[in-house]
Parts: C-alpha cells; structure tokens; sequence
C-alpha cells in the first residue's frame, strides 16, 4: 500500500505535503484516496494512462533523431494542487505582466518611448536577434500583439512564486493540460468531484472568440487557419488537436498563397481566402521573401498582406523582443513604466552580462547560478552551475565572454517538489507551472496551466526533450 | 476542403484497401496450397505477379517460397506496397488530417499500425498465419466500417470512398488477370478437381465464392469473369466499384451524373458507360487479359485525372504540392 507516512520533502518546498508531513488545504482529500489504494493500485492506473496516451496518439517527436521516434510525453497521475489564494495572486500577477509586456512591445515598434526615457538601454533592443525591423511603425489589429502567451513560474524554498520566463512566440503545452485534465478526470473521478476544481475547459471556445476578435473590419465571418510546420513538428499533436477543438482547418505553408492581395487556401474548390492565421512557426520562417529565404514552411508574401491588413495572425510577428531572457530583467521596471504598479509577481534575481559588475560576478561565481543564452527555448545553450562539469563551466565562461549580449545568469532556484510516482512508491520531483494567457478582447488566464515535472531523480529540467513529463494541475 | 486533406484521406483509404487486399490473397494461397499437392508447381509466384511489382522482388535476390513471399509481401519496410508499408502510410495519412476524421477512426488506425511494428507480430505472422491475416482483414474492414458509421458523409467521405473504390477495382482486375492468364492454358488440368479449387480459389480471393454461388452460376472460366467484372450488386466487382466511384465523385462536384465538370467525371463516365454496354462474350472474344490490362490503364489514367482536378491546384504563383 502506498502510503505518506515515510514520504520525504527533502527539505524543499512541497505542493502537497506541509514540513510536518500533513497534507496541505485542498490535498487532504487526494492524499486519503491514494493511501486507501490496495497494493499495486496506484501503479496500475499511472499504467493505465500511459497506455492510453499511446492508444490515443499523444505523443510528440524528438528533433535530431531518426523518423518513428514519436514518443508519449510521459505524464504523471498525481496532479498539483495550487490554492485559490495563490492563484488569484498568479492570475492578477500574469494580467498586469501581459498587458505591459504587449504595451512594451507596441511602443518599441513605434514610440519607442521607453528608450526614450532611458528606462531601458536603446542598444539592447537593436542588438535583440528577435528584433524585426519590418514591424517598425506597424500596429497590429485591435493593438495586440501577444495573443497567446505562456509563462514559466516557479516556487522557491520560501514558498513564493517567482516568474522564470516568458513565452510570446509560439508556446506549446496548452492541448496538454486538456489532454491531462481528460486522463485525471478518469483516474480519480471521485476526488476530483469533490475537490472541485476550476475547469480548464473554457479554454479552446476562448481561444476561438479571440481570433474572431482579430479578423479585418472587412470580414463578417472570418476564414481561421491554424497554421503548422507539418506532422514532423515536435508540437504538431497540438497544433492538429487545437484546430480539431476550434473547428477550422489545419493549414501548412504548401496550403496557402497570396493571391490578389489576400492570403488563400488552396481547396478542392480552388482558392478561399483566409482572414486570420494561428501561426504555430517561428517568425523566421513565416515569409520567405521577408525573413529566412530558404524556408519551406512559410508563404511568400504573406508579410506583405499581414501590414495592408488583410489579413491578421496571433502571435504578431515581431514579440520575440520581449522574451529575450536578458530584456527579462527590465521586466519589474516595465510593468512599472506602462501600469505605474509595482509587480504583483517576482522575477527571479537577474544578472546581465552585457552589464560589467554583473558579468564579472557571473564569471566568479559560476558554480552556484543557472546561464541561459538569451536567444534560446527548450532547455538548450544553457549551463546548470552546480551540476556543471568544471570543463563545461570553463567553456561557458568563454563564451560569456566573447558575446556578452546573448547571456543572462540567476541563482539556483530551489524548484518545489511534488510526489510522483516512482516505480511502486512515491518520490519528491521538481516542477514548474506553464499558465496560459490569451489576450483578445480582455486578457483571459487559464486556471490552472501546465505543471512540468523533472523525472529523473533529482533533475531541475523540466523540458520534454530532457527528461522532462507533466502532470495535471488543479487549481481548488 | 483543403487540396492536401482531400489527397492525404483519399490515399489513407487507397492504403488501407491495398492492405485488405494483400492480406486476403495471402489467405486464400495459404489455404489453397493445403490442397494442392506440393509438386504442382510454384504456388507463391502470382501472388508476387498480381502486385505488379515482380521487378522489385526478384532485383532483390528474393525466392519464390512461401516463407520469402509472405515476409516480402507483409513486413518488408523498403518495398512500399508490404501490408507493414501500406498501414504505416495510411497511418502517416491519418495523422496529417486527424483533426478531419474521427477519433474512433484515429485510434483505431493508431492501434493498427502500433499491432504490426509491434515485434511480436512477425512471430504471430509465422506460428499462426492464418489468424493473423484474418486479422489484418478484420482490422482494415473495421476501419472502412468506421469511416462509414462515425463521419460525416460530406465532402472527406466521398473522397475517401474514391480512393477505396479505385484501389478495389484495380486489385479485382490484377488478381482477375494473373488467375486467368496462369490457369486457362492448363489443359491437363481441366476438369479435373483441381480446376474447381483453382477458380474457388480466385473467388475467394475476391471474397466473391459465396456470392457467385447464390447467382447459381457454374464455376466456369467465363462465369468467373464476367461475375468479378459485370456484376452489378457485387461490392468487389470491377463495374460496381467503378459506378460507386462515379456516384461519390458527382457527390463531391455536385454535377449531375450526366455532365462532366472535369476530366475526371469524362474518364469515369466513360469507364461507366464501357462496363454497362459490353459483355463477357465480347470480352473474351477480344481476349481477356488485353481487356483487363485496358481496364487497368483506363483506372489509372482516372487517378491521374483526380489528382489533376483536385489535389495539385496549380495557383497562378506556382507552388505545387508534393505528391504521395
């Protein structure tokens, strides 16, 4: 029988279980279910939904292997409980985050007030590889630019959330949480009734109303297109899933062209013209005659219709400035600038390299912090300090040196841990939380988001092409 | 719909007939070389012949045994028309338009595929061969049953139905060709038991024994024929297929069914018309084998004309679209 009783919070902080080893408010009912469990119970049902993952498809490919390596995503049963009280904290922390980072980047595209008011060092934007100098003097339909957004946050020792990232370009995980939610609902139906949890459901009937929402004046009822690199894609499950729960066509590069001024569909009826993209590809590869002309995943032209505005697409090309993790750290001064509040949640400590001091503290202490390249997603071009060889620690330190720019460092976070399921027992692994915002009409946070789990023991990466899985989270 | 959805559902069901087909004639051979004595020539060279890709078996080295023909014509993952090869492409098809069909029809086609990589298949393929053919059968016919029962009959549906029914009238005319042409010359055994098997045999490998029996036919050469060719109600046979396959095509075009927006519908007609028109005496007396082997150009040439008309759009911009 699985039990509590001999469960270790190693000293971390724990979403489930207290220091004392009581169940935390809202935990109380699944901790009782899981120790009323018969022996092999509990096994069999985190078997169950693994089967059923791969039963049902779920899974996403690893980039640099061989075809046929689609894998599930491995997934966790026992779900993460956050409080209503923290969440409120996190949903009014994310509202005021997203609104100032969309306003930062609608100005640095045209007023470029705060560089004027030398809040921010205007050689720091210019320098930004996510800079888009085709955006200059461009306002996207209904002033939104970061339609979809998903932020990393994490809970350090003292119990607080602090904010790790932001994702504005094209941030996957969302058919995830809907996924998750499914399976849980199956695993622990009774618990999960009573404990009554927020929905996540609303979320795809949000996401449809918001590119409604972005559609050209011209158009009564817009074409929509989600449109995706293609089923080699790593996120490609999502893409397919999200255009299957909003009901429009899944689109490719190779699907669409510009013709007479209008993006089209090519159909078994000729052309249909489409009035707003969900784009799922990086700005890089959207328009060949505009950014990387070698791409095969874009559409030539579709630039040039997007700026006549005929066309609309969520996210807007151009945000990648404001996930740059070195303008991160202006972040508190952001908010500040375009809301005149103080942050409702936390950056973690941020040092710049381009900055001397920072950078010469970076160098003497890189054992004990975390080195990220700016520029970079999915747990790659970065250095865990304490878990660094001497010889990786020494590499990156040339590297620092050379493009100082392109780094940023902070402390170890100590990520919370919650109790997983570990062969037949339960053990502590870290997690982080990946909520998801839309801003459409109003800026709307999922209650809930995806919580990434560290598998192997000990692991601070949560990414998926690092060992990483998720487990439902549920906001009570 | 989108150019690429119509091209990718149309080929998912054109694979997994292909796949049916495959797995049946394997079936049938495997219980007629039960009853045929062994030293009555080579048995498992026409299934090769009937594919249409002897070419490719023998450059590969290959022998004409059970054991080489059955692991040929299943699991080899180089040669693309092996059941293993058909599946995991109708299951590639299913994933790119997952979000078109349904998620009965997903997982199923899911599962299929994940059966056959599995290793133990080829291990249930060798100790119990007869099972495990009948179920790839069963899971390919259970796949047309959902596609049936759980979508919309709208636009996907008709171009699925397409594919399936193109794909079966050519396999009615390849199986039809090779039995024919392999069989008749055998003087000595005319008459004779075997000759009853051998036609059974063909029947069976169309699924049509039972059905030919109903219409109180004799087994004879030409009655085999003009059942698999001519009749009318028989879901395998060449002209029903054909016929259906012109009705979804009006469904999607919405034209009448004696006009032609396209060269497809012109092709098809024209097939539909041929089929009603001429009967087997005619046939055979201008020999079978020239009229199936037109019969198969013909069917091509209306694959041709469906992707023409509705899969390679060719936009003013040029972009063309990969084909399958």
């Amino acid at each position: 029988m699985v039990t509590f009783k001999n469960y270790d919070t190693g000293g971390f902080y724990d979403e489930l279980i207290d220091e004392n080893g009581h169940p935390r408010p809202g935990a109380q009912l699944l901790v009782d279910k899981i120790e009323s469990l018969p022996e092999g119970d509990l096994t069999m049902r985190q078997k169950a939904a693994e089967s059923l993952l791969l039963k049902m498809g779920i899974t996403f490919n690893v980039y640099g292997r061989e075809e046929g390596t689609e894998k599930i995503w491995p997934f966790d049963i026992i779900p993460r409980i956050v409080s209503r009280g923290d969440w409120q904290q996190i949903e009014n922390g994310l509202k005021q985050r997203i609104f100032a980072l969309n306003a930062f980047i609608g100005d640095i595209y045209n007023d470029k007030k705060i560089l004027k008011d030398k809040i921010i060092p205007e050689e720091l934007i210019l320098t930004c590889r996510a800079y888009r100098k085709e955006c200059e003097g461009f306002t996207p339909p209904r002033g939104v630019w970061c339609h979809v957004v998903g932020t990393d946050l994490v809970r350090d020792a003292d119990g607080r959330f602090y904010v790790l990232e932001d994702n504005l370009r094209c941030p996957s995980g969302v058919s995830y949480v809907l996924e998750n939610r499914q399976l849980l609902k199956r695993t622990f139906p009774q618990v999960f009734e009573a404990s009554r949890v927020k929905p996540v459901d609303d979320y795809s009937a949000r996401l449809l109303e918001m590119l409604q929402y972005m559609a050209p004046d011209h158009v009564r009822s817009p074409v929509i297109g989600v449109l995706t690199p293609g089923i080699y894609n790593s996120a490609y499950f999502e893409h397919s899933f999200l255009s299957q729960q909003i009901g429009v066509d899944l689109v490719e590069g190779r699907d669409l062209v510009v013709s007479d001024g209008f993006v089209h569909m090519l159909t078994t009826k000729g052309l249909k013209r489409v009035d707003v993209l969900y784009r799922r590809i990086d700005d890089d590869f959207i328009d060949p005659e505009v950014f990387r002309p070698d791409s095969m995943l874009g559409v030539k032209g579709l630039m040039d219709v997007y700026r006549r505005g005929r066309i609309a697409m969520a996210n807007a090309p151009g945000t990648g400035i404001a996930d740059d993790k070195v303008i991160y750290a202006y972040l508190p001064k952001i908010i500040k600038y375009y809301t005149g509040e103080a942050p409702i949640l936390n950056n973690v400590p941020t040092y710049i390299c381009q900055d001397e001091k920072d950078r010469a503290h970076v160098l003497a202490n890189l054992d004990k912090l975390v080195v990220k390249a700016a520029n970079e997603s999915g747990g790659y071009g970065m250095l865990i300090g304490p878990h660094a060889s001497k010889e990786e620690r020494e590499a990156f330190a040339k590297k620092i040196a050379a493009e100082p720019r392109n780094y940023m460092a902070q402390p170890t976070i100590s990520l919370s841990r919650v109790p997983t399921v570990v062969g037949d027992r339960i053990e502590g692994r870290h997690v982080d939380l990946r909520p998801f915002v839309l801003y459409g009409k109003e800026i709307y946070v999922q209650s809930g988001g995806l919580t990434r789990v560290a598998l192997p023991k000990g692991s601070l990466v949560v990414n998926s092409s690092q060992g990483g899985g998720s487990k439902d989270t549920w906001v009570v | 719909m989108l150019s690429r959805v119509a091209n990718s559902i149309y080929w998912m069901n054109r694979y997994i007939e292909r796949a049916e087909n495959v797995a049946r004639f394997i079936r049938v051979n495997l219980n007629l070389t039960l009853d045929m004595p062994s030293e009555n020539g080579n048995q498992w060279e026409p299934l090769v012949k009937i594919t249409g890709d002897r070419a490719f078996f023998e450059e590969r080295n290959l022998a004409y045994t059970k054991e080489e023909v059955v692991r040929f014509l299943t699991f080899d993952r180089d040669y693309p028309n092996s059941i293993f090869s058909c599946v995991a492409a109708a299951r590639e098809n299913a994933r790119s338009i997952r979000e078109i069909i349904s998620s009965d029809m997903w997982e199923h086609m899911n599962n299929f595929y994940l059966e056959l990589k599995d290793a133990g298949s080829s291990v249930f393929a060798r100790t119990d061969p007869h099972r495990f053919f009948e179920n790839i059968q069963m899971r390919s016919l259970l796949f047309a049953s959902l596609l049936d029962g759980t979508m919309s009959h709208g636009e996907e549906w008709n171009f699925a139905k397409v594919g399936m029914l193109i794909e079966r009238a050519d396999k009615t005319t390849r199986i039809l060709d090779v039995k024919y042409f392999m069989l008749l010359p055998r003087a000595d055994l005319v008459n004779t038991p075997y000759d009853n098997i051998q036609w059974m045999a063909v029947l069976k490998s169309a699924s049509a024994l039972e059905m030919f029996r109903r219409r109180q036919y004799r087994i004879t050469p030409q009655n085999v024929a003009d059942f698999l060719i001519f009749d009318s109600r028989f879901p395998r046979s060449i002209r029903h297929c054909i016929s259906n396959a012109q009705v979804c095509l009006h469904r999607i075009t919405g034209s009448s069914s004696g006009s032609a927006h396209n060269d497809a519908e012109k092709r098809l007609g024209r097939l539909v018309a041929d089929l009603e028109y001429i009967d087997i005496d005619e046939v055979i007396e201008g020999g079978l084998h020239e009229y199936l082997d037109g019969l198969q150009t013909r069917i091509n040439l209306v694959d041709d004309a469906i992707g023409e008309a509705f899969f390679n759009l060719k936009p003013l911009t040029g972009t063309t679209l990969a084909e399958q």
